[in-house]
């Protein structure tokens, strides 16, 4: 407000220039850096320095991506993994989130659920997966369930956590409104934990990657993470660094896309 | 004889725990009237604002009875105005909690906002005006649901001393202005002298009433910035400080 009122003084602009040229310098470094590792991988291939045939070569991969889009069976995979991903994910912040609603509504439940919640939070999730396949057959079922399973626990103890932590007096202040507890939940305990909400959101996309791929390697007949398993029993190396290759980027897009949500949404900090 | 707003009579409470109980509030009685301004003070932790809880109907005393003649309108030490609420928001927060948000709310809200100067940052967030705009937003805030009987605990305790001069001395012109009766519990004498026309010392834990002061201050305004100069301030101080009996 104030410096834009006043005329921006020389040294000022120094100092704008400067920061501006920090940042400038800190993008073209990140991308040269990408760009200087594809192509020591590939000159590297290609001088044999590595065996092409268990590095793979980003040309290699190039060559991969166009065949397996002209079946589009790639397509099909990523759709596979990101549908599963982000049904799993839904589920487990949703249940996540009201299954800490009812903790943080009622002592009574919560103090019976503490010990619970501390043995399935230690418990790796993913030596659930063969009792999931048992249960659920080989469909996408299990694997849903994996990436569900993976953020459900950590969501529901962050949260209630963050619950609790919510200043004493504003829900003091609501009182003297004569607020009733559901009114305390909506107006106060919930937009008070936005940040903590979008931060369990964050961690949980990330989990439910994690959940989905393994889901995959046990069971799958397609994805990235059958793609990757397969690629590597029978030894095409090309199409398990492409595939962990398309991974990230997806995940990268998830994160970013949910980092501009929450820029959104938390408008007021 | 005023009407009496709020009434406590033998007002005791206990609090308790797993290690036991402990004697908080001991046999408390006083009379608030209309119009009239009550300072509580006391040594800190002596249950000064268990007393305003009590007031509020927000804690049930263990013993005695309380009467509170109209509506109650209640300050916190903190403006807790919720950062993701613009101000406009924040002060329609007690209206919306009451289900009586109407075009009448919103008019005297948009009255009051004009008239404390804050029109111009209605739709500015919390953390984008001062401290002094905080506090008189929260005010505006209790104002909305038209109380009767203001409830301050420590209401300016959180600001920095020139700030909390000039805050207390507008809120308290504003208190007057609209003819409003309250209860101020501070730990700060000076304060409490200003603003009070009846000061209530407490003991320390359990609680119980020391002595009420009457405070009649000659000054040509009766603000809590003018009546400072009055030669009776520095008497009612000396006399409250010896009341408190601070050891450190």
């Amino acid at each position: 407000m104030y410096e834009a009122t006043q005329k921006i003084s020389k040294e000022h602009r120094e100092f704008l220039k400067k920061v501006k040229r920090k940042e400038i310098a800190i993008k073209i470094t990140q991308i040269s850096l990408l760009i200087a590792f594809f192509a020591l991988w590939e000159i590297a291939g290609r001088l044999k320095l590595i065996d092409p045939f268990l590095f793979s070569q980003p040309s290699r991969m190039i060559k991969t991506i166009i065949n397996l889009s002209k079946d589009g069976s790639l397509f099909t995979h990523i759709w596979v993994t990101l549908s599963e991903t982000l049904i799993g994910f839904a589920l487990g912040t949703f249940s996540g989130i009201v299954i800490a609603v009812l903790l943080w509504w009622s002592d009574f439940a919560s103090k019976v659920a503490e010990p619970y919640l501390i043995v399935l939070n230690s418990l790796p999730k993913i030596a659930l997966g063969p009792i999931f396949i048992v249960w659920m057959g080989n469909g996408e079922a299990p694997i849903i369930t994996m990436g569900l399973a993976i953020s459900l626990i950590v969501t529901i103890i962050s949260l209630e956590t963050g619950f609790k932590q919510v200043d004493e007096d504003k829900i003091k202040l609501l009182k003297t409104f004569g607020a009733t507890k559901f009114q305390i939940l909506t107006k106060c305990i919930l937009p008070a934990s936005i940040p903590t909400i979008m931060s369990a959101i964050k961690i949980n996309m990330g989990l439910s990657w994690v959940g989905v791929i393994t889901g995959e390697f046990l069971v799958s007949k397609a994805g990235l993470g059958y793609l990757i398993v397969y690629g590597g029993q029978v030894f095409k190396l090309d199409i398990v660094m492409t595939s962990v290759l398309i991974l990230s980027i997806l995940a990268a897009l998830m994160y970013v896309l949910l980092v501009y949500i929450e820029k959104k949404i938390i408008k007021w900090q | 004889m005023r009407k009496v707003m709020v009434e406590l009579s033998n007002i005791s409470l206990n609090y308790h725990t797993i290690k036991g109980e402990t004697e908080a509030i001991k046999d408390v009685s006083f009379d608030v009237c209309e119009g009239e301004f009550v300072g509580v003070i006391g040594p800190s932790g002596c249950g000064k604002s268990t007393l305003l809880s009590i007031i509020a109907g927000l804690l049930k005393p263990s013993n005695g009875s309380v009467r509170v003649n109209g509506k109650v309108g209640y300050m916190l030490q903190k403006d807790h105005l919720f950062e993701w609420r613009n101000i406009m928001q924040n002060v329609l927060l007690g209206l919306e909690i009451q289900n009586t948000v109407n075009e009448n709310s919103i008019k005297n809200i948009e009255d009051l906002l004009e008239r404390y100067g804050l029109s111009d940052f209605k739709y500015h967030y919390p953390n984008q005006i001062s401290g002094g705009m905080r506090q008189r937003a929260a005010l505006i805030r209790t104002l909305a649901l038209k109380p009767d009987i203001m409830l301050l605990d420590e209401a300016f305790s959180a600001l920095d001393y020139q700030t909390r001069l000039a805050i207390s001395d507008e809120v308290w012109t504003i208190l007057k202005n609209v003819k409003k009766t309250a209860v101020i519990v501070t730990h700060d004498i000076s304060e409490a002298i200003a603003m009070c026309d009846r000061i209530v010392v407490l003991s320390k834990r359990p609680a119980v009433v020391k002595n009420i002061y009457e405070i009649h201050l000659t000054c040509d305004l009766r603000s809590p910035i003018g009546c400072r100069k009055a030669p009776e301030f520095k008497e009612y101080f000396n006399e409250i400080w010896k009341e408190l009996d601070v050891h450190v």
